[in-house]
Order: C-alpha cells, then structure tokens, then sequence
C-alpha cells in the first residue's frame, strides 16, 4: 500500500479496452493538453497522468486505429445527462446499472 | 489507465517519457510565423503558402485536434454571399454594428461577409461536408433543393448554415502539412522578439518552450500572425471540476494577447465582461436537454407533457415550426446565436427564444420541472437534423456527448432528454447547460483584443491578428477560418516587401531567465495551478462586480505582488508543468492588461457589461474604444472612435476599404 495524493477530480477520464490496445500510442500522440504518457512497457495500454486537464473532446477516442478507447465522463455529468423514454415513462441515465442495448443508427453525413 | 492504477499496479511512479533538455535552443527560419495552430492559424498558414510564403507554425497542443474548432463544427455564420442568401455583407457588418451599438468589429464582420462563403467553399474542397448529398432532409423546410445547402437561425434569409464539420480540423490540419507548412507541436510561444528588442517596434519572431522536452525556440520571421484562443483560467480556475464542460480547454491561455501586450500593442475591449456562458461551471455543452444554437427549434414539454412555445422578440408565442426560424421583423434577418451579438441584442436581429414569462409560469404553477426535450414529439426530419446532424458534428459533441448518449442507449425517436433543475430566471431554459445557479455572475469573459487595421495588422508593424481570440469580436468558428485565410494572405504580401531582421540577443536572455526560472531555481514551493488558483480570486475580488480607480489600483499593486513574490517561488517537476507555470505567469499580465483597460474607461458602459461604481454613468463621451498599450515608459491609453475603420486615413465605404486592402490579386 502507498502513500497517494488524492485524486483531484475526474478519476478514469478513458477507458481502455486491454483486449483491443496494443499500446501504439496515437491517443497520446494526438491528445492536445498531453494529459497521458506512453507506458513504460512496451505495448501496454497509456497512462493518464493528468487526468484534471482532460477537456473531453474525444480526440483520441477518434484517433484509435483499434477502436480500443471509450471516453469516461464524470461523474457528475453521468448523473445530470438523464433521459425519458416517452411511452414507458422509465428514466435512464449514463452510466446506469443495467444499460439499454446500444443504439447502433450513425450520424448523417458521409464522413 | 490512470497514474493511481499504475502506481497501484506496479509499485513505481511513472518516469518522464521524453528526453528534457531544458534551455537547449533550437533555431527556425521562415518568411511567416504563425502562433496557434488552431482552425485560424491552419487557414492563415495555407493561405499564406498558397501566395509563397515559407511557413512555421507553432502549436500548444497538437495542430490535427487543438484549439476551440479542434473537436467540430454543425454551423456556419457569415455565409452571406451562398447562392442563396438574402443577407448582403454591407447588411451583415451593419446589422451587426447597429444592435451592438457599435461595440463590435464592424471591419472584421465586412470581411467575414465578403470572404465566409469562399472560405467554406475551400472546407468543402478539402473534404468537409456541407451539403445534404444524399438527400437524407430533402423536402424539409431547412433545405435549399437546388444547392442541397441545409440553413439554421433564419430560413427566410438563409446567411447561417448547418454544415457536417466534426472532422473540419483533421482535414484542414493535412492540407496546411501537405503544402509544406512546417508544424512546431508541442510548443508553448510565451514571447514575442521585437526589432531592436524594444516594445511597440517591428515584431520579427517569437520565442517558445516544449511542453515534452523543455527545449527552447526561437522563431525569426518576416511577419507573425497570431491565432491563440480565449481562455477561462482568468477569473474562472477550477479545472478538476470545468474541463468536460467548457469549450476552451487549459492550452488557452489567451496567450496571443499576452504577448502582445507584452510587445507593446495597443488592445482594445478587454475591459468587457459579463457572465460568462462557456465558464464550466455548468453542465457539459448539449449534454442536458435545452433549445439553444444546436438545439434551436427543438420541442420542449414539461413533467406533464405540457408544451414550452417559443416567443419572437415581442414576447410573442410562436405555434409554428418555420416561426421559430424567421425574425419578427418584415425585411430584418435574425443573426445568430454564439457569435459575440447576443447581448442586449436588437429584437429585429434577435433569435426566438422560449416564452420570456416562463419563469413566472414556474414560480406559479402553470409549469413544473424537470422541462424535456421532446425528440420523439418533433417530425423525424426536424428531428434527425438536430440529433442526427447537428449533434454529431458540433464541437465537444461528436464523442462526448452523441457516441455516449447512442452507446447508453439514447434513441432520439424514443426519448426526451431532461432539463437540469435550476433558477431559469438566471440562464434562460434554452442555454440550460450553461448553468443558472451554478455560475456565479463574477465568472466573466470578454471579447478583447488587438486593434487592427483593414489588413488585420495590428499596431505593431508585422504583427497580425485573426481567430476568436486575439481579433476583438470576430464571431466564432467559421469567423476563425476567413479571418485566418486573410491575415494569410496579408502576412506573405507584408513578409515579401520586408526583410527579415536578427533578433536581440538580450531580449532572448530575459525571456530564458522568466520561463526556466521554475527549473532552474532552488527551493520553489509555488505550483502552477495555485498560483493560477490566486490570479483568479484576485481577478474575482478586484475586476468583479464592484469596480472603483481605488479598487483598480490595489488589484493592480497585488497583481504586481503575486508576481514579484509568489511568482518568483514557482517550481515545475516536468516540462509538462513548467509550460503550465509559464502560463500561469503570463497570466498575472494579462489580468494586469484586463485592470489597466478597468482603470482607462471612465465611464461604465451597458454593452460591454462594464461597471466603474465610480462613473455609474454611460455617458456619450465615452462612446468609443478605450485602447491600452505599454512601453518603456509605462502605460498608454487612447479613445478611439468605434467606426474607426470608416475614419480618417480610410473611406467612409467599407467596399472600397476593403477593395484596398483586401490583397485580392494573384
């Protein structure tokens, strides 16, 4: 056990997926506030070390060639993005318990 | 993973990665400098490339996603010469001087409506999507069949567009590499080499620090145009609690006005100021359900279903669709939102907004929270073009808010997203994210900058201004682009007909001594982020609510102090750290800049959000800019009329102003 300094705010930030992340590093490498650093071992997933200065634009997350990231809001934010399901009346959230099946449809547009 | 799991894990802290050098110099040539590789500064240096020039940018971030414009687009302002416009430039820089009161940039709105639409055409070349080319909303009553343009805000007038634009800054990013545009990532510019390293002379380069390796930069040019961002690190610093809800990330630091003000140029409106709307300190832009700028247009209901209308300017209640999308006005256009002309805006220019009365209604009972957007409730086409559209492709919405909203499961067609529960007597219910009782008004944010002349140069010879930041009262994204591709343009003509000019080597020396005084000194026991934390308190207290030539000048003394004391303790641990206590320094003197502008303006003025509790009065002769610039000798101040750019050494016509200087040849 060490002595850690407490986490100053968003604690994830990203998620990845370790059967996806070969460690090439373009997240870290696009990433505009260097919020992460390669791992010291070779091929293991980056390491956020500056987890507060992540402004969550999703770059990295459309950076991966592995489609190995999934951007982490926090908390807070899962809890205030809340929705309705008009004809049931059922509240869901982000981040919720037991999560809906995804909804697959893509944006408009070509790109 | 994260630091915490890591150290968990394997039982080490993490090494610095790269190889840190710090004060090693390394040396870079070029006809033009750009400083901010964000959407103005990829315009400015492809456009600058295309007339000749050689040139550098330099990025704080990463030039292929930094910037506000790094994460998308789903409007374009100012496109007022698209086929299908009703809106003429001389109509837009009017309208926007007139319901401002002249407390905008009429010179910079000419050229956007000049120069918009060729700007997007140029987007659109380089492979971003402008058009419904699959006919996906064809027959809806935001289509233009013919030219499968796609309009937002005003449909009778058809000058703003919805555009597909969350890829715009990867593909603008690779043409300005393609054509050979050197791109510095990574590097800080925290200073700007003036000619005989005196302030007010001829700028001919820049210096800057690796935020990786620590290594030193020094960038000799012929002209430098500067693209910077604004920044909320001034009086709004709480990052572990704003960054997922902010649309300007910790790079911006409005380190362009920094440094101008540094080098001597005259800046004006930096004593602006108002609630700021982007502070963070609401919710995640789009992510709660509201009716605002993406969003405008969309149904609202409340807990029992019961409809919120829309109101024109009059108050009216609008029971149509296409109402919401046309001005109250016959033969007026409504602007837009979320280009700097929504304070105290004309009601013949003004957007519709939810009914004004709605908060009353609350408060008596006729409505209950939580509202909802109601997606399921709306036509599919009116639907599709919000979620679908505009909410894939706008800036910060792309992945954090449509790919997380889909992946939990969020099925427009299905769902109503929930309004937060707040005082909408504060932020109206159409900019819910925006936060009523979570954004104390003393969180502001202005509009500030350099004063130009008709070819962005500011008042330093070689210097030139464009983007959000560092041209007052531009507009937004799509403004950033054409401001960016004129000063372009300007910088390569000025950098032909001027040579370039060695450096002072002891202005170099000092500017090495402020930025490695963090790593280089004993016993520093200053982090960047608590001095950054006291620039904003003393900025809340001093540049707040109340405002006296008293309380001005002890914000300045204790400015002065944080940076002679505090400032001089700071310590860094890595070059990631040092560039953030370089900006944090830099900081004291931009809100040195915001008190001195505070101390200049007598008067207070209603437009610009200004309160001086000592001349309450907005007063006629106070109707101008108030310019601040410093030298050796101290600060300077001068009133300069609003309509300069009409005045003087220039025509009372803004198309021959801009005929003459607009570098349209070749």
């Amino acid at each position: 056990m060490f002595s850690m300094p407490s986490q100053t705010g968003p604690c994830k930030v990203l998620e990845f997926d370790k059967n996806k992340c070969v460690g090439c590093n373009s997240c870290v490498n696009v990433c505009p506030c260097d919020v992460m650093i390669p791992n010291p071992e070779r091929g293991g997933e980056p390491i956020v070390v500056y987890a507060e200065e992540c402004w969550f634009c999703g770059g990295c997350v459309e950076e991966c060639p592995h489609d190995a990231l999934t951007l982490v809001p926090p908390a807070k934010q899962r809890l205030s993005t809340v929705w309705v399901r008009k004809d049931t009346g059922e509240e869901y959230r982000m981040g919720m318990k037991n999560p809906l099946p995804r909804n697959t449809r893509p944006p408009s547009g070509r790109t | 993973m994260n630091w915490h799991e890591y150290v968990n894990k394997t039982g080490k802290v993490p090494e610095w990665p790269y190889p840190v050098s710090y004060g090693k110099e390394n040396v870079v040539e070029a006809d033009v400098l750009i400083v901010g590789g964000g959407v103005a500064g990829c315009r400015a240096a492809i456009a600058a490339r295309q007339k000749g020039a050689s040139v550098v940018v330099a990025d704080r971030g990463f030039s292929k996603r930094s910037g506000s414009g790094g994460a998308g687009v789903d409007h374009w302002h100012g496109a007022v010469t698209n086929p299908c416009s009703k809106v003429t430039p001389k109509m837009y820089s009017e309208a926007a001087m007139e319901t401002t009161d002249g407390y905008t940039n009429g010179l910079a709105r000419y050229i956007i409506g000049k120069e918009g639409w060729d700007t997007l055409l140029e987007v659109e070349e380089m492979g971003v999507q402008i058009r419904d080319l699959d006919d996906e909303y064809e027959g809806s009553i935001f289509r233009d069949d013919e030219t499968k343009l796609m309009f937002a805000y005003d449909l009778e007038n058809k000058h703003c567009l919805r555009i597909y634009g969350y890829n715009i800054k990867p593909v603008v990013d690779k043409t300005m590499r393609e054509l050979g545009c050197e791109v510095y990532d990574r590097v800080c510019i925290t200073s700007l080499l003036t000619e005989g390293g005196k302030p007010g002379a001829r700028v001919i380069g820049a210096t800057g620090v690796n935020d990786r390796t620590g290594e030193f930069f020094i960038f000799k040019a012929k002209a430098v145009i500067v693209s910077t961002g604004h920044t909320n690190r001034l009086y709004n610093f709480a990052p572990e609690m704003t960054e997922s809800q902010t649309m300007t990330n910790l790079n911006q630091t409005s380190m362009g006005h920094i440094i101008g003000w540094r080098a001597g140029a005259e800046l004006i409106m930096m004593e602006q100021s108002g609630q700021s709307l982007l502070s963070g300190l609401g919710y995640a832009p789009y992510s709660t359900g509201n009716n605002n700028n993406t969003y405008q247009g969309s149904r609202v209901i409340d807990k029992d279903g019961k409809e919120v209308h829309y109101a024109d300017a009059e108050g009216n209640l609008i029971y149509d669709e296409e109402g919401i999308f046309k001005s109250s006005e016959e033969g007026s256009f409504i602007i837009g939102h979320g280009i700097a002309l929504d304070h105290g805006q004309m009601p013949k220019y003004k957007i519709t907004t939810t009914d004004p009365h709605l908060w009353d209604k609350v408060q008596s009972g006729e409505y209950q929270m939580p509202f909802y957007t109601d997606f399921p409730g709306m036509s599919e086409k009116s639907r599709d073009i919000i979620f679908q559209l505009m909410l894939a492709h706008e800036g910060k919405c792309r992945v954090p808010i449509y790919k997380n909203l889909t992946d939990w499961g969020f099925d427009p067609a299905k769902d109503m997203l929930q309004y937060p529960i707040s005082d909408y007597s504060k932020f109206p219910l159409d900019t819910s994210w925006c936060g009523g009782d979570q954004t104390p008004s003393s969180w502001r944010g202005g509009e500030g900058g350099f004063l130009t002349d008709w070819r962005l140069q500011t008042t330093l010879p070689g210097l030139f201004a464009a983007g959000c930041g560092p041209l007052p009262s531009q507009g937004c994204h799509g403004e950033s682009h054409t401001a960016g591709r004129y000063t372009g343009r300007q910088a390569a003509v000025f950098a032909k007909q001027n040579g370039a000019v060695e450096p002072d080597r002891e202005q170099i020396e000092r500017e090495k001594a402020r930025c490695y005084a963090p790593v280089s000194s004993e016993g520093g026991d200053i982090g960047w982020k608590e001095l950054n934390y006291a620039v904003a308190r003393l900025m809340q207290d001093y540049c707040g609510d109340y405002k006296t030539e008293h309380t001005l000048e002890i914000g300045l003394r204790r400015m002065k102090d944080l940076l002679e004391t505090e400032g001089q303790r700071m310590y860094a641990s890595n070059p990631h750290e040092l560039v953030r206590a370089i900006e944090s320094l830099s900081l004291c003197e931009l809100g040195i800049a915001h008190l001195e502008a505070s101390k200049s303006r007598q008067a207070s003025c209603k437009v610009l959000g200004f309160v001086r509790n000592d001349f309450p009065e907005d007063t006629e002769d106070w109707h101008c800019w108030v310019s601040i610039s410093q030298d050796e000798q101290g600060v300077k101040s001068r009133k300069i009329p609003v309509d300069y750019y009409l005045k003087g050494e220039y025509s009372g016509d803004l198309e021959e102003n801009y005929q003459k200087y607009a570098e349209l040849e070749g």
